[in-house]
């Protein structure tokens, strides 16, 4: 019952923080829904009692990862006269695709109830305590099992995936130039060093 | 859990609570009338005996004030940053076990209440949480204010908060290491009794963990100092600078609330220090040969005044010190405090590897 009401309540306030993020005009308030969508994230993990997860989600995400946007942001600034116009143009397209394909097989996998299509639905090996067993439990492909060892094998996967794309982007990001730019400065190959 | 539980810790929620709010009153009082006592002023003296009560009356006047909002501040996040420092500072202290845990026969059950908010098992990560989530007030209320000095005011506390916090939380490494836990309870009792070092015991002394660790309480103490912005690291409200920093746009009930989570921040860091190395509540409570209710309220008495220790300390290095300039604030955070830290950390994992698996050549 408590469980669900946090449940709730934290949802919802983890989903305006992510649509925030999107919609937010100014990139402070983007940053504050970014940081209430890991807080309440970092709730839910309490409400599993994974006590330890939540307290370092929030000392991570929210206490470092978020301090250095804000002090970026504060620090560089976005010029109010930059223009806010979208330079990638396949971008929303792109994501139109994307969300209707995760939305349809989300959909499948609830309307068939094929859970086991990601995550094993076999009970989760005894209480984990050590390192090894925590390793074993996520990534050994030794056991008798091999769906059962697999576990959360591809949750890990997508996850590290996940950064990869965000560490790519980051990079395309800040080598990313305007064409326009280059040709009013009328800059040379030399002097805008490495991103060509 | 039943309703007797649930009731008892809405209880101890409650008496955190009103105990950070009557420290602060006194503390605000206490800073004045050291720092008055140290410069030759007699300080407060009119509201009540030896002006106890003037905190009380310039709170409420300052309730009474009106509450100027300029034009050009981001609002939401304007107000909202006065309560963002005030959260935190409370949820602090709530992991800070303040007592020897009481034993009570409550509806004919006996019932073991520990004296503290809650008993985390992740209690000292979670103070670090929080007091990384009170950056946040200052950031906010320097950016949303739409001035320039609260602008400054905010930015230095951003990059004061990031180099202060890796500095103390390496200064605890050590700590965690040699106690072996996280739960401040059991951080706790494991500083109980007399010291023994080396194999031999100093029967004069405390199990503190001062004894042991002094150059991590040092670092932590430093760092403690510079994360609640006090003197001398209060750069981020350097009054001949940037006016007020980062409240200069706020008054009145608004500014209380920074006042407020400004000395509640003090008191926590005090007890935190008292906590990790100096024994918390443990103290001689000669539980056969006074009253019962005598020895349950000795560990408090014990754990307030060794807080009271750090809180004079805090004043006395406000009332000597000269505010550090931009650029040493720095040096000492990153070139000094941080590799001090590391280097301490790895004597001490070195000796306690050699503690559980002898010498490498042994």
């Amino acid at each position: 019952m408590v469980e669900m009401v946090v449940f709730i309540l934290m949802g919802a306030v983890a989903l305006a923080g992510a649509l925030g993020v999107v919609m937010a005009r100014n990139p402070v308030y983007g940053a504050m829904g970014l940081m209430a969508t890991l807080f309440a994230l970092a709730v839910f993990y309490v409400v599993h009692l994974a006590h330890f997860v939540a307290v370092v989600q929030v000392i991570v995400y929210a206490g470092a990862v978020i301090t250095l946007f804000l002090f970026v942001i504060m620090f560089v600034g976005v010029d109010r006269a930059e223009s806010l116009t979208e330079k990638l143009s396949l971008q929303r397209p792109a994501a139109l695709i994307i969300l209707v394909g995760v939305v349809v097989l989300t959909g499948a996998l609830v309307v068939t109830d094929r859970f086991d299509w990601v995550i094993s639905t076999a009970e989760p090996a005894q209480v984990v305590g050590s390192i090894e067993e925590i390793g074993e439990n996520l990534i050994s492909v030794g056991s008798s099992d091999v769906r059962q060892a697999s576990r959360w094998l591809l949750p890990f996967e997508a996850t590290s995936l996940l950064l990869v794309v965000a560490a790519v982007g980051a990079i395309s990001l800040a080598f990313y130039r305007p064409r326009r730019s280059e040709e009013e400065t009328g800059t040379s190959d030399s002097d805008t060093g490495s991103n060509r | 859990m039943d309703w007797i539980d649930l009731g008892l810790i809405a209880l101890r929620v409650l008496v955190v609570f009103g105990m950070l709010q009557v420290v602060t009153i006194l503390l605000v009082w206490f800073e004045r009338k050291i720092v008055a006592d140290m410069q030759n002023r007699i300080g407060p003296d009119r509201a009540g005996p030896w002006g106890i009560l003037q905190t009380l009356a310039d709170g409420v006047k300052l309730l009474f004030k009106e509450q100027v909002t300029p034009r050009k501040v981001e609002l939401g996040l304007y107000l909202a940053a006065p309560v963002l420092a005030v959260v935190p500072a409370f949820l602090m202290f709530m992991v800070i076990p303040f007592g020897r845990p009481v034993r009570i026969n409550l509806a004919g059950e006996d019932r073991l209440i520990p004296l503290q908010g809650a008993d985390l098992n992740v209690g000292l990560l979670y103070v670090l949480a929080m007091s990384s989530i009170a950056v946040y007030a200052v950031v906010l209320a320097g950016w949303s204010s739409g001035s320039k000095y609260p602008l400054l005011g905010g930015v230095r506390a951003t990059a004061q908060a990031i180099s202060y916090e890796a500095a103390m939380g390496l200064s605890l490494v050590p700590v965690i290491l040699f106690t072996g836990s996280v739960r401040l309870s059991e951080i706790v009792a494991y500083q109980s009794g007399s010291l023994t070092f080396l194999g031999r015991s100093f029967d004069f002394l405390p199990a503190w963990n001062l004894f042991i660790l002094a150059p991590s309480f040092l670092i932590f103490f430093i760092a403690a100092v510079a994360e609640t912005n006090r003197a001398p690291f209060d750069l981020v409200e350097a009054e001949q600078e940037i006016v007020g920093g980062f409240h200069t746009e706020y008054s009145g009930l608004r500014f209380a609330l920074f006042f407020l989570a400004e000395y509640i921040n003090i008191f926590t860091m005090s007890a935190l220090a008292v906590t990790l190395f100096l024994g918390g509540w443990s103290g001689p409570t000669w539980d056969d040969s006074l009253p019962l209710l005598v020895s349950a309220v000795l560990p408090t008495v014990w754990f307030l005044a060794k807080v009271t220790l750090f809180l004079f300390l805090y004043v006395w290095l406000r009332a000597t010190l000269p505010r550090l300039r931009y650029d040493q604030l720095m040096n000492l955070g990153w070139k000094r405090l941080i590799p001090a830290s590391l280097g301490w950390l790895f004597l001490i994992g070195g000796a306690l590897a050699v503690r559980q698996f002898g010498l490498p050549w042994g």
